[in-house]
């Protein structure tokens, strides 16, 4: 199992997210000016400010050569994890739906958060366990600018129907002010998944307090592993 | 190019300038809304509706409007 | 800028020039007989920023010459870019704290975010990469009666902007701020201090100075281009006291800032380093490429030819001068040997910074400027760099009181219960956390301790181990007694790490003062000095590097001296790393050192108006640093459950503050008569330390330090009674009880003067 993590000029997760992938299998860095993803098993849009932000979060970089391999390789159903800004970009190249605006107080802000699993993305969370009720929450960091999550109501509304929303913020954890106090969200075919929270900053106790993020990774790879053998 | 969030959308930026016009004794402000605008010269005026509803705004959250100005600037 | 621009080539600036750009008459005499001519405008403009106070030290580099400097741990120590220490495993930490006050008084969003892109370059210019950043900040008071509003509200305006800058700059280059203090106090109205410290890692065998070398080789700039900003900013304006008015008008000379080309800058440098590429590097700070060049030369005892004609610029008709002395950010100067040039120009293009070869090193001992190959400046090195005269200071400690008391905020009547809520909630006491949560600190993964989880930052390092530090000075203190205050700022350093378990291995600091031409605030400069080398001699913790920002003063007089300390530590564990808070009920409560508190010039004498004293209870540095050895220890070896250090607000605040951050209360018995119930309840001094864990475990350390068992954690409140056996008043009293969330109510307070409006990009 190979995971791929994007490296735009502005990256700033992107070693933070190479080690945490690198705790379930192997993992390297791609270069945005590349277009060969390596024979990644599954590709990680990493956190930072990629092109400083400028514009729009998200924007340049979605026109990288990277990005465009990054398309086709989740056309053709292959695992896509976005993470912050990594969001950011695969909704700004419609891998996902829906757009992040700047945080309702306006403000960068970086918060330990608690965020429930729902029952989309299983891909992304199986190693969490069985969708339980009340659901279950992982500890995870979020720091942004701009992660309120919108999307028109209707799209919402199918979002929900077809098991796209993934995680949610736990009563009170909303800070940026996302609709429906979504967290993160997945594609309909449930193979590209982009969330705010930092599940690389969250994969080792000693850092602060929770390796909840560890289970993302670890999915990722239950499911990439399942679907090989 | 004037970009601006759609209306409906919440614009938190216009919100505070809004709130803040008053405590310094600007009365009767109202609909308050912070954009962005991106000036360049063009050769092909036909490239720039294109330009933004693919790079300079997005077109889920944002309106965008051209104007152009003879000669430029 | 005052020189007058001509179009012809002989441009021949006047005595009244060199003053009005802040040369003295003697230092232009200088000038003109080091060159054995009146300089041109372009030389007149080089030394007048090289020989100011800001590049040249002229009024402190005779006293920081008594500072230590050397010990075991030192690998680099000042004069290059950062000092650093070896931190074992064959790494070295470099680090270094820098001031921005000037700039940050006039736009303090661009300010505080350049101050940062500074100290950062100046880490990442000796090969190490960025690892953390600390910041240090003063303002005036935040909060007024009605009529003094519009003076609290510009504080609040700076501070607002100060705060989204740092964190604007380190958030987008992907380093976190792990820490740092701010404080509000009066005398720092009209001249707001930013501090900024950065760390960063580097291979022991990968660090590189600044010193050109090798006559022939390439001087090649590279990052942002050049443009007008700054121009008379830094250095000129650093060199200037700042008045109530006209401070607006300043703006367009403040630079601006860009972390995404500076992260950019960063990588690219980095890697020029790690495949060799680079002879030297050096960033460009204050004076741009004249001291940066100029620098560079002498240190390597060579001359530089730049060809300012080579310079990529943002404005098409700068002046040579201008490209000389601009400061645009984001800009680094390295020498590289002319069969490298190529594959240093190629690693700019992957990175998509600009790069230029402008120059070259000679073995003329001159600093030449040409235009398209026509000379036109031309100095030896030594006399631009190393010839300004350096002044004696003129000491005498002043006869009045210099600052004028704080105004009252608490009735002298006030309960104790009354008085702990009101210093929670008082802007110096309450909590941080609306501020810090503006700061990404957890960014690379080393966060082992975050703000507020500790009282110093914890950075893991890869064999497991893992740094510490700290930033600290308590200007009002200092204030009262320079020599005292320092030694206490530099002890405060050295206990936040040992309540993590750290051991200091270096120092850096910067003082800033007001005016040192002014006896006394020569004497405050001097008294402070002697007290940071002697603090320093005492815990081993040399100073590998720092900066002074004189002429802090507003119309209303100067600031409080500042020295601020920045201390770096290791402990040799990370999962041993100690923690704030209460943790467990039922845990015994110490606390231990020989601690022995007053009121005067303590955080409740400020909320009761009363004036500073004249000078501080002399401290037993011996004793406080055997007590820190003692902390240290019981929690490298995992002995306590919390360490805390009695700061500000004295055993009651340090009290209140281990239960809020455990989200626990505790119950506590202080021997003390109701007549010296509040000193000891909120009286400060060195030296004190609260510690909880076992019973057994406390008691075994009482074998080695004072120690007193005085209560229990457990409860939702926080409840502290005295004992006192006197014949008159014996026997046990509460004298307050707090509910946590009361407490945390309070403690919030910061929430409601900052955080409304602003800009956040």
């Amino acid at each position: 199992m190979k995971f791929g993590v994007l490296q735009f000029p502005g990256s700033c997760d992107e070693v933070d997210a190479l080690e945490a992938a690198r705790r379930v299998g192997d993992a390297e860095l791609i270069w945005h000016g590349e277009r060969d993803l390596k024979g990644a098993d599954a590709i990680v849009v990493p956190g930072g400010f990629s092109y400083g932000d400028y514009l729009r979060a998200g924007a340049i970089a979605r026109f990288s050569p990277a990005m465009e391999s990054v398309i086709d390789f989740a056309g053709e159903g292959g695992l896509v994890l976005g993470i912050c800004n990594g969001f950011q970009v695969l909704c700004e190249a419609h891998l996902l739906p829906g757009a992040l605006l700047p945080n309702e107080n306006l403000h960068f802000t970086s918060r330990q958060v608690e965020v429930e699993v729902l029952s989309g993305g299983g891909a992304f969370t199986r190693a969490c366990g069985p969708v339980t009720h009340p659901p279950q929450r992982l500890s995870i960091p979020a720091k942004h600018a701009w992660g309120r999550y919108y999307a028109e109501s209707e799209t919402l509304a199918a979002m929900d129907g077809s098991g796209q929303l993934v995680l949610r913020y736990a009563p009170g954890e909303n800070f940026n002010g996302s609709l429906h106090d979504i967290a993160g969200v997945c594609n309909e075919q449930g193979n590209v998944f982009g969330l705010m929270p930092h599940p690389e900053h969250a994969v080792d106790e000693l850092m602060g307090g929770s390796a909840d993020g560890l289970r993302i990774f670890e999915s990722m790879r239950m499911t990439v592993e399942g679907a090989t053998r | 190019m004037l970009i601006r969030p759609k209306a409906g959308i919440l614009d938190p930026q216009g919100a505070a300038v809004e709130r803040a016009l008053p405590a310094l004794g600007f009365a009767g402000v109202g609909n308050v809304h912070v954009g962005r605008l991106v000036e360049l010269d063009v050769e092909d005026e036909a490239q720039l509706q294109p330009m933004c509803e693919r790079l300079l705004a997005n077109p889920l959250v944002e309106d965008y409007e051209v104007q152009l100005l003879d000669g430029g600037v | 800028m005052v020189i007058h621009h001509s179009q012809g080539d002989t441009l021949s600036p006047t005595l009244e020039d060199a003053l009005a750009l802040g040369l003295t008459r003697a230092e232009y005499e200088l000038v003109c007989e080091k060159q054995g001519r009146a300089p041109n405008q372009v030389e007149l403009a080089m030394y007048s920023l090289l020989w100011s106070e800001h590049c040249a030290y002229k009024h402190s580099k005779k006293l920081l010459r008594s500072l230590p400097t050397e010990g075991e741990h030192v690998v680099m120590g000042p004069g290059e870019n950062a000092g650093a220490v070896d931190v074992g495993g064959g790494l070295v930490c470099a680090f270094k704290v820098e001031s921005h006050n000037h700039p940050s008084a006039v736009e303090p969003f661009q300010g505080a975010a350049t101050g940062v892109g500074g100290i950062l370059r100046d880490i990442f210019a000796i090969g190490a990469r960025p690892i953390a950043v600390l910041d240090s900040l003063r303002f005036g008071e935040p909060t007024a009666p009605d009529a003094l509003d519009e003076r609290a509200a510009r504080v609040r305006y700076l501070l607002e902007g100060a705060v989204s800058g740092i964190g604007h700059y380190g958030n987008s280059i992907g380093v976190p701020t792990v820490g740092g203090e701010v404080y509000f106090e009066g005398p720092y109205e009209q001249n707001c201090l930013v501090n900024a410290m950065a760390l960063g890692l580097a291979e022991r065998d990968g660090l590189v100075r600044s010193a050109a070398e090798g006559p022939g080789n390439v001087v090649v700039l590279f990052g942002a281009s050049t443009g007008r900003d700054g121009i008379g900013g830094a250095s000129v304006l650093a060199s200037a006291e700042l008045g109530g008015e006209g401070a607006e008008d300043k703006r367009p000379t403040v630079q601006v800032g860009d972390p995404f080309e500076e992260k950019k800058l960063l990588e690219c440098s980095l890697e020029l380093l790690s495949r060799g590429l680079l002879v030297s590097l050096q960033d460009l700070g204050a004076a741009g490429l004249t001291s940066s060049a100029s620098e560079m030369a002498s240190k390597g005892e060579v001359g530089i030819d730049i060809d300012v004609a080579r310079v990529p610029l943002r404005e098409a008709d700068m002046e040579p001068f201008e490209v000389m002395v601009s400061e645009s950010q984001e800009r680094m100067l390295c020498v590289v040997e002319p069969s490298n040039v190529a594959a240093v120009l190629e690693l700019c293009e992957k990175w998509e910074v600009g790069g230029a070869a402008i120059g070259t090193v000679t073995d003329t001992g001159r600093m030449r400027v040409l235009r398209e190959g026509e000379l036109v400046g031309d100095m030896p090195v030594r006399a631009l760099v190393d010839d300004c005269p350096l002044y004696d200071l003129q000491p005498r400690e002043s006869s009045e009181p210099l600052y004028p008391p704080p105004a009252a905020t608490l009735a002298a009547e006030a309960t104790p219960g009354q008085a702990l809520l009101a210093l929670l909630s008082s802007p110096n006491l309450c909590s941080r956390r609306p501020l810090f949560e503006r700061y990404d600190s957890i960014v690379q993964s080393r966060t082992v301790r975050r703000p507020e989880q500790a009282d110093a930052a914890v950075l893991a390092l890869p064999d497991g181990s893992a740094l510490a530090v700290s930033i600290d000075c308590n200007g009002r203190r200092v204030a009262a007694d320079p020599y005292t205050g320092t030694i206490e700022a530099v002890l405060e350093c050295a206990a936040n790490l040992a309540c993590v378990g750290a051991q200091p291995l270096g120092t850096t600091n910067n003082l800033n003062f007001g005016n040192p031409e002014k006896p006394h605030i020569a004497w405050q400069l001097t008294e402070a000095v002697r007290g940071l080398g002697e603090a320093c001699r005492a815990l081993e913790a040399p100073i590998v590097g720092g900066n002074v920002s004189l002429y802090n003063e507003g119309a209303s007089g100067p600031i409080y001296p500042t020295p601020v300390i920045g201390m770096v530590g290791r402990l040799p564990d990370a999962r041993m790393a100690g923690r704030m808070g209460f943790a467990r009920a039922g845990d015994a409560i110490a606390l231990v050192g020989a601690f022995a508190p007053s009121i005067a010039a303590s955080e409740l004498a400020k909320l009761r108006g009363e004036a500073l004293p004249d000078g501080l209870p002399a401290i037993d540095v011996e004793a406080v640093r055997a007590t820190q050895a003692a902390v240290r220890e019981a929690v490298g070896s995992c002995a306590l459950s919390s360490a805390h250090d009695v700061a500000e607000g004295g055993l009651a605040v340090a009290l209140a503050e281990c239960c809020l951050v455990g989200g626990i209360g505790a119950e506590v018995t202080l021997s003390a008569s109701p007549a010296t119930a509040l000193v000891a309840l909120f009286g400060e001094a060195s030296g004190g330390f609260l510690l909880s864990g076992e019973r057994s475990e406390l008691l075994e350390l009482g074998g080695r330090v004072p120690l007193e068992l005085i209560g229990t954690v457990g409860s939702d409140a926080l409840t502290i009674s005295l004992t006192s056996d006197t014949a008159d008043g014996g026997g046990t009293g509460e004298v307050l009880r707090i509910d946590l969330a009361d407490m945390g109510a309070a403690h919030a307070a910061l929430g409601k003067l900052f955080g409304s409006g602003g800009r956040d990009e």
